[in-house]
């Protein structure tokens, strides 16, 4: 059964690719002829040159930026297969967004959980702008922003279950993630679902993308089990200039993971890449004197972990607060992170690379924070938080919390088990003894 | 013949490998090596977990001598090597069954 199912993962990626373009075959050819030739006068070429320029950043988040730094948060061993994680997911992610995924995300709301399938294929997803989703560029330039939130969220999760999981279980977890939890959390955040519709605030993924992938980390750390050697092996980072890169192009990446979720190059977008700015500089300081204090040295992961806790946080407000704010939220950001994982450890789970104290703990307090300190005056599609009058919204973010949590883990939860029922999650124990390098992809990283 | 091997700190390669050459040796081999003796290691924290390396990084020198040029080999060695603080090193002196130069085919002393 096992060797069955992983021979359709092995392929599955195949089957999928000949469907979608049926697919585009059937569906596209018909769109083309549908729409309009040329672009009507409405497009912003200042609005859609940004949010081209922020995809672009967004994909460097990705590969390079966590390639690297995941790649070199492992060990020597691991590095291949970690790096592979990144890139792998990037192309998966990309298929299913195309064929269905965006649909599902973005498309026409069916009961307030889900969109339809009405843009299966980037059916009628084109050059005329959506009018909710940025109605100064071109709907396919939206399209392919969020193709990179939904790639960069998996690639996230991979953190997790680094050193230690089957790659065709990578494949399929991504495959039926990407449809089952991001897909809809997308939706009732920013395709017209349930949870926008009772006014959550989350400006560019602090549930869509950082609670979720948090929440689904802990999920995989729970599911997978502690790396063999865990505590008492020596498992330090192989190679921190790799992960100090990383975070640079992170941070670099992340001005147009926030800035571009403005939909267009307007002041919206100009407080959000401040705001960016701010917190991961204040995180990086908050976490690095707290370190200093509780362990005695300040050390260059501390700084890089702080930045990133710091950018995930401000995710969900930074087009929603003030620059004082974003500095408040970055110092928030580097304790809780940095405490996060201090009592991981005495917890005793195993998230290899940390995804639950920075981007699960990030996205929450980020989530919080804006149900706080958001403020209309500065983005008028926004709305207040506690500070400005508007104690509701604080609820409203707390029940954004509490359902992303909810639903990702426990959704994670089963797909893991699934995935463990058809292919197996992890690999033998002499597998992780050797590295996933040679036992699954028959590579070195260094000679 | 014997072969001298010495593990000593690695910042002072320099000065023992330049000791050696004035006293008339010819050749060496050096490998980076680990370990430890009386010397404790030293603790490294990532992200809040602890490890503590006991193995130090040394370097090994590998000199292969006369039976006479053994006692002034050490006597360098150790005079060039020592600090005063733990962790200097040590010297072990093997017996060299044999020795061949590979490009002529000398063998024994002349071979060194």
């Amino acid at each position: 059964m096992t060797a069955i199912v992983t021979k359709v993962a092995k392929y599955g990626v195949l089957i999928l690719g000949i469907v979608g373009c049926v697919l585009v075959w059937a569906t596209g050819a018909s769109s083309q002829e549908a729409s309009p030739l040329p672009a009507p006068a409405k497009i912003d070429s200042g609005d859609t040159a940004w949010v081209l320029a922020s995809s672009a950043l967004v994909l460097a988040m990705i590969v390079p930026g966590l390639a690297f730094i995941y790649g070199g948060l492992v060990r020597s061993k691991n590095v291949i297969g970690t790096m592979m994680h990144s890139f792998i997911i990037l192309c998966v992610v990309t298929l299913i967004w195309v064929l269905f995924g965006y649909s599902l995300a973005f498309g026409p709301d069916r009961g307030g959980v889900i969109g339809g399938l009405d843009w299966a294929a980037l059916s009628g997803v084109g050059s005329l702008p959506h009018p909710t989703y940025g109605p100064t560029i071109p709907h396919l330039a939206f399209a392919v922003f969020q193709l990179l939130f939904a790639a960069f969220t998996p690639a996230l999760i991979a953190g997790a279950f680094a050193e230690r999981m089957k790659f065709s279980a990578v494949l399929l977890f991504t495959i039926l993630w990407s449809i089952f939890i991001y897909c809809p959390l997308a939706h009732w955040l920013w395709g017209g679902g349930w949870l926008s519709k009772l006014g959550a605030l989350d400006f560019a993924g602090g549930a869509v993308v950082h609670t979720n992938s948090g929440a689904a980390a802990l999920a995989c750390a729970v599911v997978l089990g502690r790396r063999r050697g865990w505590r008492t092996d020596y498992m330090a980072p192989h190679n921190l200039p790799f992960v100090l890169l990383g975070t640079g192009l992170l941070w670099v990446g992340w001005f147009g993971f926030n800035g571009g979720s403005a939909r267009g190059a307007n002041a919206v977008a100009v407080g959000a890449l401040a705001a960016t700015h701010l917190a991961a500089s204040t995180a990086a300081l908050a976490w690095m004197m707290v370190e200093w204090m509780h362990r005695g040295k300040p050390t260059v992961l501390g700084v890089a972990s702080g930045a990133v806790a710091g950018l995930a946080t401000v995710t969900a407000g930074a087009g929603f607060v003030g620059p004082l704010s974003a500095m408040l939220i970055g110092g928030a950001a580097g304790v809780l992170s940095y405490f996060a994982i201090v009592w991981k450890g005495k917890i005793g789970y195993d998230d290899a690379l940390d995804v639950v104290g920075i981007h699960g703990v990030g996205g929450i307090l980020g989530l919080l924070a804006t149900g706080l300190l958001a403020c209309k005056a500065l983005n008028p599609a926004g709305a207040d938080g506690v500070f400005f009058g508007n104690p509701a919204q604080f609820g409203i973010q707390t029940l954004t919390v509490v359902s992303a949590v909810v639903f990702s883990f426990v959704g994670t939860y089963v797909i893991l088990k699934l995935v463990d029922g058809l292919t197996g999650l992890r690999i033998t124990p002499d597998e992780e003894a050797t590295g996933l390098d040679i036992s699954q992809h028959s590579e070195r990283a260094y000679s | 013949m014997k072969l001298v091997e010495a593990i000593i700190k690695p910042f002072k390669l320099d000065e023992v490998k330049d000791a050696l050459l004035e006293i008339g040796i010819q050749g060496m081999t050096v490998t980076e090596v680990k370990g430890f003796g009386r010397q404790k290691g030293h603790k490294e924290t990532y992200r809040g977990t602890e490890y503590t390396i006991e193995f130090v990084p040394k370097v090994k020198i590998e000199v292969a001598v006369t039976d006479g040029q053994v006692a002034r080999v050490i006597e360098t060695i150790t005079r060039t090597a020592k600090t005063g603080s733990i962790g200097d090193g040590k010297i072990f002196v093997r017996d060299l069954g044999a020795a061949v130069r590979i490009r002529t085919g000398e063998t024994g002393e002349s071979a060194l």
